[in-house]
């Protein structure tokens, strides 16, 4: 396989992860605007939404005020900032594009109706009525997308890559979205903590569709130690970085199997799989949870960035 | 409402389908039967489903001139145009004739030049012709082979009146057109294959994956690696070149996935480098290698051409072959024939008036209305006068344009094309077609029936192009 194509079969599957990632928090933000006023204002809550897109530079550098309009127009249709959903569909699509060869047919006609769909709504009639029902959809593309992915593709090189991308981007996301908000997470805040509290720790949970699944794992209200361990440690949790990183080695070992190079990023990858397996979030907590996700965040980049060199992105 | 024709027919045209007296002639009988069932509503329906199909599968081109990635739908006409295995039997020892004559041409232009030692093509027509490459002189690419895909354009003006319009050997595109028209037509209408029998068409990529392996250079110890040399995914024909590389099961490569070292060109793999014996590329030859051609090019390799020429790799077609499609050399294309065969041609050249010599510039510029004029090295339909449906000022502009720079025009009288009928808002109405089939040349010549037909969608159009409003329509041979 041309180093190339491995590159675009990667950055496909990240784009698509991130675009429906993108539409989760911006439905998450758009809950909080509809539930009464929680003090601090709703402009916080917005750009907590940007600071877990990892964008609040690249927003404020365009405009001036937080207002719910221009976030979500910013998060969903800016065609000038590179992780709106919009220039994240028509990325993956070019990439998509760009490897045709690569792809089945199942996989490219998700990728391309979706950029042409996408592409022929005007953000301005979407009004705010008809947002959920948008966001959904993207979210539903995104699946169809993996579907097509797991359903059609033969689980050679590129199927490696693909979900490589697709699990390096998901424990990034949800990474940021723990540290957003990690001092919510500390057990001391329990006892601080009130019913705005609880209301962020569900928020955090929707981030991740997770806040249902939460209860059927712990039989319990929200408790932020467990709402943490959720997201970071528990390997059925699928957006979870223990999970995520499952996936990653898992990836990475089938890769060996048919290509000898990725030494370098196996090694790594081992390094934080055995921190999550082992981990407790007793330590974690003990040691910083801020500190831990930064960490975190750091690693993962680098084995996106060895997987680049050893397997020829160029 | 059953469908009928809406338009009055011109007498002069000769329609595919239908006799004078409005009876379909042999090859169509079913086919006007169907078309008697269908309604307006009907019609519209598969149409919609066919764009959708289209639009899905990515089968876009950019449209040059409107800026940007602009990706649009090639217009597909739903009603089949038809040949009879005769009508084909005749177009394909034609077809085939011409191609290895414009080869053996190519070989002996850049060898002794026999045909211009033999008087029958002035010198200067060769080796002053910026098609003509002189890089290529004295080398023998594998088999002797320059022009390997040939996509050879046929007009129609009478039961047996076919003519060849243009010699395309460079880089022809429209093979998936075929391929893909075939497919929507079988989704579409199953129906009305059950009622014919119609050649296939789906070995195409088998057989262009034999030819180019059949053309590996002499030192290529094991099974040829063959890649297919796209410029990206802004290229019109982008699709075509993915679409190529996945049904032969071959690599797309750009020009940055390719280096040349120790005597052999390499792709770029994640397992380090592989090699490539047949480069199929579909990038013009001037950007093929910055080192030896425009040096600005960021599409080619460095260093191709020289390792073309000692033997380490195939370029397909070969470079240089656009000297024999060169639109002045294709008045010529009837003594090419005679000199290489010695036999008469089979098909038809389209009568053609070379603005370099004077008595034939005089006749073209006295009879400017009624021809068509083409620049000697424009395509796409670009740069072109029809002179019928010209303005006075643009009569006047070309009679300019003409006068300043005559060796690059030619005329050819307005030929009479022939129509099919194809579907309209208000029904179904004849609407001129070209003919566009796709011949293979290796260690043998592999002719697939039919081809792409191109249909000028707007009424009384002559002109075909995509780029200029046309479509296209499944093209069908059937068997005796």
């Amino acid at each position: 396989m041309l180093g190339r194509t491995a590159s675009n079969l990667f950055w496909m599957s990240r784009y698509i992860e991130r675009a429906e990632n993108i539409a989760r928090l911006t439905e998450v933000g758009y809950r909080i605007s509809m539930t009464p006023d929680t003090g601090s204002g709703h402009r916080e809550d917005w750009k907590s939404t940007l600071i877990a897109a990892g964008c609040l530079d690249a927003f404020m550098k365009r405009h001036h005020t937080i207002t719910a309009e221009k976030v979500q127009h910013f998060l969903l249709f800016d065609p000038e900032h590179p992780s709106s959903v919009r220039c994240c569909l028509e990325t993956a699509r070019n990439n998509g594009r760009a490897v045709r060869t690569g792809l089945t047919r199942e996989m490219w006609e998700a990728l391309n109706s979706t950029w042409i769909e996408f592409a022929a709504i005007k953000p301005g009639t979407l009004d705010s009525g008809k947002l959920p029902d948008f966001l959904d959809w993207i979210r539903q593309r995104s699946n169809m997308f993996r579907g097509a992915l797991l359903g059609t593709l033969l689980r050679d090189e590129g199927y490696f890559f693909a979900q490589l991308g697709a699990f390096v981007e998901r424990a990034d996301n949800t990474a940021r979205i723990l540290d957003v908000k990690y001092y919510v997470l500390l057990p001391s805040h329990e006892m601080i903590g009130g019913g705005l509290d609880v209301y962020q720790w569900e928020t955090i949970l929707r981030s991740v569709s997770a806040h249902t699944s939460y209860r059927h794992v712990y039989k319990d209200s929200y408790k932020p130690w467990n709402v943490a361990e959720f997201l970071i440690l528990r390997p059925e949790m699928p957006r979870s970085l223990r999970f995520s990183y499952d996936w990653i080695e898992r990836s990475l070992n089938g890769l060996k199997g048919i290509n000898p190079a990725g030494e370098q990023a196996r090694r790594q990858c081992a390094a934080v799989l055995a921190d999550l397996q082992n981990g407790s979030m007793d330590a974690i907590f003990q040691n910083g949870l801020h500190e831990f996700l930064n960490q975190f965040m750091q690693r993962n980049n680098q084995i996106s960035a060895s997987v680049a060199a050893e397997y020829h992105f160029q | 409402m059953v469908l009928k024709s809406t338009e009055a027919r011109s007498p002069a045209i000769f329609d595919e389908m239908l006799t004078s007296d409005n009876g379909a002639r042999r090859p169509y009988e079913a086919i006007a039967e169907w078309l008697a069932t269908q309604t307006r509503g009907s019609i519209k329906k598969k149409q919609e489903e066919a764009d959708a199909i289209f639009r899905r599968l990515g089968i876009t081109f950019a449209v040059y001139g409107e800026g940007g990635s602009n990706e649009r739908l090639i217009p597909f006409d739903l009603i089949p145009r038809v040949l009879s295995a005769r009508e084909w039997r005749s177009l394909e020892r034609g077809i085939e004739q011409r191609v290895r004559a414009l080869n053996a041409f190519l070989y002996d232009i850049y060898h002794r030049q026999d045909i211009v030692r033999a008087g029958r093509i002035p010198a200067h027509m060769i080796n002053q012709n910026e098609a003509f490459l002189p890089e290529m002189v004295g080398f023998d690419p594998p088999r002797n082979i320059y022009a390997h895909i040939i996509g050879t354009d046929i007009v129609r003006t009478g039961e047996n009146e076919f003519f060849v319009l243009e010699d395309n050997l460079r880089t022809p595109s429209g093979v998936s057109y075929m391929l893909e028209n075939r497919e929507a037509m079988m989704h579409l209408f199953p129906e009305l294959f059950s009622a014919h029998r119609v050649r296939p068409v789906e070995q195409y990529p088998e057989l262009l994956r034999q030819t180019l392996e059949s053309v590996a250079p002499a030192n290529c110890q094991s099974d040829p690696t063959i890649a297919v040399l796209t410029p990206g995914i802004y290229n019109s024909a982008y699709f075509e070149h993915s679409f190529l590389a996945d049904q032969m099961g071959v690599e797309l490569v750009q020009g940055s996935d390719l280096f040349i070292q120790d005597g052999a060109l390499y792709m770029r793999t994640t397992k380090g480098k592989e090699r490539v014996d047949v480069l199929y590329r579909r990038v013009d030859d001037a950007y093929l290698d910055p080192l030896s051609f425009d040096p600005h090019s960021m599409l080619g390799v460095p260093g191709l051409f020289d390792l073309y020429r000692a033997g380490g790799v195939t370029i397909v077609n070969a470079p240089g072959t656009g000297i024999a499609d060169d639109k002045a050399i294709y008045a010529y294309v009837p003594d090419i024939i005679e000199f290489y065969t010695g036999e008469k041609p089979i098909l038809n050249n389209v009568p053609t008036y070379r603005c370099s010599l004077d008595s034939e510039r005089a006749y073209v510029l006295d009879h400017l209305s009624e021809l068509v004029v083409k620049e000697v090295h424009g395509s796409g339909g670009y740069g072109m006068l029809i002179g019928p449906a010209a303005t006075k000022r643009e009569l006047a502009e070309f009679r300019k344009r003409i006068e300043a720079r005559p060796g690059n025009y030619i005329a050819q009288p307005t030929l009479a094309l022939s129509t099919c009928p194809a579907a309209t808002a208000a029904g179904f109405a004849p609407r001129h077609v070209d003919l566009r089939p796709f011949v293979l040349l290796g260690d043998k010549i592999r002719l697939t029936p039919g081809g792409l037909t191109r249909v000028a969608l707007k009424k009384g159009s002559l002109v075909v192009n995509s780029s200029q409003g046309g479509g296209t329509k499944d093209t069908w041979v059937l068997e005796d």
